[in-house]
């Protein structure tokens, strides 16, 4: 293997920044659906129409219970097949990503929902407050208040999650690394270089979730 | 009784498609009238498989495969007698080539994809275009001919394909005590071999070629032994369209029977822009003659 | 649409024994790796609440470099870079020698990256006893030991069944990453039998309805288990 070369880094700074794009833009595309997919799923699993909270429980259970990388390959597959015409792999992943992820978000705010006392939707109702405006301005603000630390902690699990693009080759950050690992015979170099930036990436924003966490608190 | 089935339901197909070819129009093929509609034909390609199918440096889809399936889209030109049909690239997978031929996606897979009797009950293919089979890659002066030389050692084979059945087949039968690294995909077989963790790779050889071809030190490394499986590439049309699949085979055929055929070949593979340099073997062209039938 | 369904492709030879074979495999890695996963994680846990803040820190640091490097490269770590960094003889024999090479890289990786979890879980647990009983057990005249081993630990692992079930999915769900360093289970085999038959969607099918089935049963079986080990006037933690 010879001895660590740091300028194999260095040289394909760029090629591994333009793969490292792609994570986070794929991470803050699929937080993005995943939250509003995610609310509106938590909405209806909290719902008095017991078919509507039904249906959104099974599609929560079945996505957790399923491993992420057969979600991939199975939106892999199907997007293609559903829109009938070929998509981007980004796509096909994009939307993978979205609805797996809108699973796990919707159990976070139902939590945060329920943790918003029933006395208050109640108090709410008595005075005369729709539905949809006991949620929009009484229970999903202070829900939300409650939720972020979460929601951005799942942030940075699915930020490490997009490292499972490599499975169908799309080149985010870590199948970047892997080429070049292969293309110059520098794994060391690079599957270290690749696990020392997402440690400093992932610790980063973990310490910034406590801080924030922190601040609400007060 | 399924074979006089399938030969009765092959008759009635060629009888009720024969008439059709006769007339410039799409006929009954569904291919060929949704081609005539979209006035495109979407042809599937591989982005890496060199050289059969993949990317120039300008983004355009290149290689042996995509030449011949160009000769295919001048033949539906003159079909549908509408030279303005247009071509339109779409990159495949192992994963979504299906998908995207069973949707319609694609009208024709131009890859590098073996045609096995399996296969044909998802596809349909066109005559064979390419020959290999499985082989091993081995360090130079290791004193290793045959796979039986490897007794005692470490081969390693990419998990799922052809070669891997072939390779465990081999070993089974042949009661030999080689031991089988299986690595997801060629990348990381080829990394293995040069980190030493395997001894041997296993693979089509004309892929072991090209991974020879673009290690840092080709030198070191050398294909050898005899085919361990037979694999024929192929191009890849979607089932039931004898119609589509005859216009195909007929472009093949005289492909075949003009020398056009060996004209490409050696244009991809002797020695080629990659410098793969395979020339022409005995099989293949006898395979060429067989395949070149008279209109 | 052409595609030509054969669902019989699935209970045909030698399929069917292949999605066995993967099962099985899933399994083998899921139960080695939650072996490691427990026992080191307990410990771990069990560290971050001691009283020594050396010790303290040294879990709290094996928690943060675990859990914020992603699981799939703990597993290229373990597989590619760690037997290079070995000096030759003892690489050269990780590399070639060792028993089940992927197999075993898989449940080392698998089981540390979980510890990590599974140490922030068992942690929580024994702060939700809270520092009342640890108190009331050393005015006993408890050792520290005696404290854990007969006040906190009895409770503290009852409570967090629910958490610790879902943990147990995480690295069920999880081991399907090992096909990346060439584990043949459950996920490796769908695409083994798209390679060979073109019939992909039905291996899928299968693959996807065997995990819901198992993470269902698992969950059931657990909500029964949770029931019993309730402890009276505490509220178990949620799955997080």
């Amino acid at each position: 293997m010879g001895d660590f070369d740091v300028s194999v880094i260095l040289d394909n700074l760029p090629f591994l920044l333009q793969g490292l794009q792609l994570s986070l833009v794929l991470t803050a595309l699929a937080m993005t659906g995943g939250i509003v997919l995610g609310t509106l799923l938590a909405l209806a699993r909290l719902s008095e129409l017991k078919p509507l909270a039904v249906a959104a429980g099974l599609y929560i259970d079945f996505f957790r219970s399923l491993p992420l990388i057969l979600v991939i390959f199975w939106f892999y597959f199907l997007v293609p097949l559903v829109l009938g015409r070929p998509v981007g792999g980004f796509y096909s992943v994009l939307i993978a990503f979205t609805l797996f992820e809108a699973a796990y978000y919707a159990e976070i705010i139902r939590a945060g929902i329920t943790s918003v006392g029933r006395g208050q939707v109640a108090a709410a109702r008595a005075l005369g407050m729709t539905y949809t405006q006991t949620m929009h301005h009484i229970v999903l603000p202070q829900a939300f208040r409650a939720m972020v630390p979460v929601l951005l902690t799942q942030g940075i699990i699915l930020f490490q999650d997009t490292s499972l693009v490599y499975v169908v080759g799309l080149k985010d950050f870590l199948t970047s690394a892997e080429l070049i690992a292969t293309r110059d015979q520098r794994l060391v170099e690079m599957f270290l270089f690749a696990a020392a930036l997402y440690l400093v990436l992932c610790f980063s924003a973990s310490q910034g979730v406590r801080l924030l966490q922190r601040r609400l608190a007060k | 009784m399924t074979r006089l089935l399938q030969a009765l339901l092959f008759a009635a197909t060629l009888a009720l498609a024969a008439p059709g070819t006769a007339q410039a129009d799409a006929g009954d093929s569904p291919v060929l009238q949704r081609i005539e509609a979209r006035g495109v034909v979407n042809i599937g390609h591989r982005e890496t498989s060199i050289p059969f199918s993949y990317m120039a440096d300008d983004g355009q889809p290149i290689g042996y495969s995509i030449d011949i399936c160009l000769h295919i889209v001048d033949a539906i030109r003159a079909e549908l007698e509408n030279p303005d049909i247009s071509v339109h690239f779409i990159p495949v997978t192992g994963q979504t080539r299906i998908a995207l031929m069973a949707n319609g996606t694609i009208d024709l897979e131009c890859g590098s994809t073996t045609n096995n009797l399996t296969r044909q009950r998802q596809v349909a293919y066109l005559p064979t275009t390419f020959i290999t089979g499985t082989k091993i890659a081995v360090r130079r002066g290791t004193d290793v001919s045959e796979i039986e030389d490897l007794e005692g050692m470490i081969i390693g084979v990419s998990a799922g394909t052809t070669n891997e059945k072939a390779i465990k087949a081999h070993i089974a039968e042949h009661g030999l005590n080689i031991r089988i690294t299986e690595v997801k995909d060629h990348s990381q077989g080829w990394l293995a071999m040069e980190t030493r963790r395997i001894d041997a790779y296993g693979s089509d050889d004309v892929l072991l070629y090209g991974l020879i071809s673009r290690s840092k030190s080709p030198d070191d490394f050398e294909v050898v032994g005899r085919f361990l499986s037979f694999d024929p590439y192929a191009i890849m049309v979607p089932r039931n369209d004898s119609g589509f699949q005859r216009l195909g085979t007929a472009v093949l055929a005289r492909l075949m029977r003009d020398g056009e055929m060996e004209r490409l070949y050696n244009r991809w593979f002797a020695p080629g822009p990659t410098n793969i340099n395979m020339p022409l073997s005995d099989t293949l062209r006898v395979a060429f003659q067989i395949q070149a039938l008279p209109e | 649409m052409t595609y030509n369904w054969n669902w019989s492709i699935l209970i045909n030879d030698p399929y069917l024994g292949w999605l066995v074979d993967g099962l099985l495999w899933t399994l083998a890695v899921s139960l080695a790796a939650w072996v490691i996963a427990f026992t080191l994680g307990s410990v771990l846990g069990i560290l971050r609440t001691t009283p020594s803040p050396t010790l303290r820190t040294m879990a709290a640091t094996y928690v943060e470099v675990f859990r914020n490097i992603p699981l799939l490269v703990h597993f290229f770590l373990w597989y590619f870079v760690f037997p290079e960094l070995l000096p030759d003889a003892a690489g050269m024999w990780v590399k070639r020698e060792m028993p089940l090479p992927a197999f075993t890289t898989a449940v080392v990786a698998l089981g540390l990256y979980t510890a990590s979890r599974v140490c922030e879980q068992v942690r929580a647990g024994i702060e939700a006893v809270g520092s009342g009983q640890r108190n009331a057990g050393r005015a006993m005249g408890f050792t520290e030991q005696q404290v854990y081993r007969y006040v906190l630990l009895p409770v503290a692992f009852r409570i967090i069944v629910p958490p610790m079930t879902s943990e147990f999915l995480t690295i069920f769900k999880n081991s399907s990453l090992a096909l990346t360093i060439g584990v043949i289970e459950l996920t490796a085999v769908t695409r083994r039998i798209e390679e060979y038959t073109f019939q992909g969607f039905e291996a899928f099918t299968a693959a996807t309805v065997i995990y819901s089935l198992i993470t269902f049963t698992v969950m059931g079986l657990m909500r029964l288990i949770e029931r019993r080990s309730r402890v009276p006037g505490m509220i178990s933690l949620g799955s997080g």
